[in-house]
């Protein structure tokens, strides 16, 4: 599995209000929702992304509220993967368990701008910044997170085990 | 293998002898929690893969706390999706209007959660019971789908740090100061993935509701949860509320944690966090001269009988400055009773104070107290993020009840004894 995009750069601490905020949590239509996403931080990021897109940020992206809104508005945004030094624990889960790639990498995070093209091979967790001629390695996933991420989620692998 | 107090926790939830940092293990539930929020995405999710029953109608809770009493449309569907389900599957603790207080503090005091338990809730703040000895954690509405359908959740057993309590706090200081104080010193990521445990002499002197706001705001620095030890206080607290027998574990001796970190309690002054991040602490004399426009006292951080008592000590026989609004919110029908009772519902009417039916609203700037532009508010809450409580401009400094009371006269952002 393999993502490519124009990246859209964020710093520390992006928290879940700003991803998706709260006074917009009455909407039950996620295709409704996503029109708000990042709207907070970024007004033109709705009308600037375009499917396949890719989000990087710095340290503990998803901070905040349990929201699964969150990763869920930036899935039906197109985004394709979310690269970040390091992740808020319950974004980091929800993420997962509604399939939306994530990654953490420092160098990456670090190191990609605003605006680079940037390639992920998802098996190998290999990072290539095409802008800028680089790669970076990313942490692979536990064998047991890969297992819900093939099978399309966590609700999709417990059924799948039988539960 | 000696192991922290949430490591024994966790351990037991698992049919395991011990467990080890970074092991991933499957836990047995002893209480699943969503919200009118929350709820409705993990009933979708759960109805979409094709569940068709609850583990136990017993143990799944649902509160409609957040945008009830419904503020539109939108809101009154969300709690009828959550009705419908509730009186589908016969669900015991689904708490609606009347019923209803803010999910963390109605939870401990129905009884509901109690030590050596392991909760999750689809609220960050589900973290609150680790004032109780519980392991109580906050997922998402997927992971909450999972857990009310099976019973069972997967976890990565967290590394543990240590927060050493000693002494005692000074008057006007709280279980608020504390926690901003923690927060601020190691960061809004100074916790992340870890389990936060208190511990030495100093915890006695806290009380049951200091230890909720403390463990509450554990998520604020990241962690995955926080935990107390269970001591007579804590026994008291649930002995009328917890009928069921319940399990006590402590931390080994020679567990191993991370980090080792002392507070000096009675070295600690009132706190604040400045926007737009709860590590942004100042004391309350590094401050400087903040006006504000609203304040609020309530929410699953403060909004308990001590906090009303806090805040009652101080309006009582004093006027709300005009200019600033003062919204008070008992967090459960409990306290809204109790401060009628104790006559402290009336000081804050006397006061120019309104009071509101529990709900969640201002806090995550849903309904009852929203911000205009270039607004300030202080508040008893847990988050300061742009637009968290109203427009992106407007700004919240988070306090205690006590400052946010003594705020509320002044008109701008004090401590109690800077009032005359």
């Amino acid at each position: 599995m393999n993502a490519k995009g124009r990246v859209f750069k964020y710093g520390d601490n992006v928290d879940t209000d700003v991803i998706i905020p709260a006074r917009y949590l009455n909407i039950a239509d996620p295709k409704e929702l996503a029109t708000h996403a990042m709207e907070d931080i970024d007004a033109e990021f709705v009308h600037k992304m375009q499917p396949g897109d890719i989000v990087v940020a710095t340290r503990n992206f998803g901070c905040g509220s349990s929201r699964e809104h969150a990763p869920l508005v930036l899935r039906e945004n197109g985004v394709s993967c979310v690269i970040a030094s390091s992740f808020a624990r319950i974004f980091y889960r929800n993420a997962i368990n509604i399939g939306l790639p994530i990654l953490e990498c420092e160098a990456a995070a670090n190191d990609i701008d605003d605006g680079d093209i940037v390639s992920v091979d998802f098996d190998t967790g290999v990072i290539t910044n095409e802008t800028k001629n680089r790669t970076y390695q990313a942490a692979a996933f536990p064998p047991f997170i890969q297992s819900i991420i093939k099978a399309g989620g966590l609700l999709k692998s417990l059924k799948e085990r039988g539960e | 293998m000696a192991m922290t107090m949430t490591q024994k926790i966790l351990a037991s939830h698992a049919g395991l002898e011990s467990v080890t940092a970074g092991q991933l293990i499957e836990a047995n539930l002893d209480l699943t929690l969503a919200n009118d929020i929350t709820g409705p995405v993990a009933i979708r999710e759960m109805e979409k893969a094709g569940f068709e029953k609850v583990f136990d109608r017993s143990k799944v809770a649902l509160v409609m706390d957040h945008f009830a009493p419904n503020k539109d449309i939108k809101s009154a569907e969300q709690c009828l999706t959550c009705r419908n389900f509730a009186n589908k599957h016969e669900v015991v603790n689904f708490f609606d209007v009347g019923q209803m207080g803010i999910e963390h503090a109605l939870l401990p005091e129905k009884g509901l959660v109690g030590p050596g338990e392991l909760i999750i809730g689809a609220d960050s703040h589900t973290c609150t019971y680790g004032a109780l000895g519980a392991f109580s954690t906050g997922v998402g509405s997927t992971d909450l789908a999972a857990g009310m359908a099976t019973g069972k959740a997967w976890f990565k057993v967290p590394p543990a740090i240590k927060f050493v309590l000693k002494g005692k706090l000074q008057p006007w200081v709280s279980g608020k100061d504390v926690i901003l104080h923690i927060i601020g010193r190691i960061g809004v990521d100074g916790a992340l993935y870890k389990s936060m445990e208190f511990t030495g002499e100093g915890v006695q002197s806290l009380s049951m509701d200091d230890r909720f706001t403390i463990c509450n705001m554990a998520i604020e620095a990241g962690a995955k949860n926080g935990i107390f030890p269970v001591d007579e206080k804590t026994m008291a607290y649930i002995e009328t509320r917890v009928t069921r027998p319940v399990s006590v574990f402590e931390a080994d001796p020679d567990a191993e944690y991370e980090q080792e970190i002392e507070i000096d309690l009675s070295a600690l002054q009132p706190t604040v966090a400045c926007p737009h991040l709860p590590e942004n602490t100042k004391t309350i004399g590094e401050l400087g001269r903040i006006e504000i426009q609203q304040s609020v006292i309530g929410s699953c951080t403060n909004g308990r009988i001590d906090d009303m008592r806090a805040a009652a000590a101080i309006l009582k026989g004093r006027k709300v400055n005009p200019n600033v609004r003062t919204i008070i919110i008992p967090a459960t029908q409990e306290v809204y009773l109790q401060c009628i009772e104790e006559g402290l519902t009336k000081i804050f009417i006397q006061a120019g104070a309104i009071v509101s039916t529990p709900t969640c609203g201002p806090c995550l700037g849903g309904h009852m107290g929203i911000l205009a532009h270039g607004e300030k508010a202080v508040s008893t809450t847990n988050r300061n993020f742009v637009g968290r409580m109203g427009h992106i401009t407007s700004e919240i400094y988070l306090a205690s009840p006590a400052v946010a009371a003594a705020s509320a006269v002044a008109g701008y952002i004090c401590a109690p004894d800077a009032l005359k």
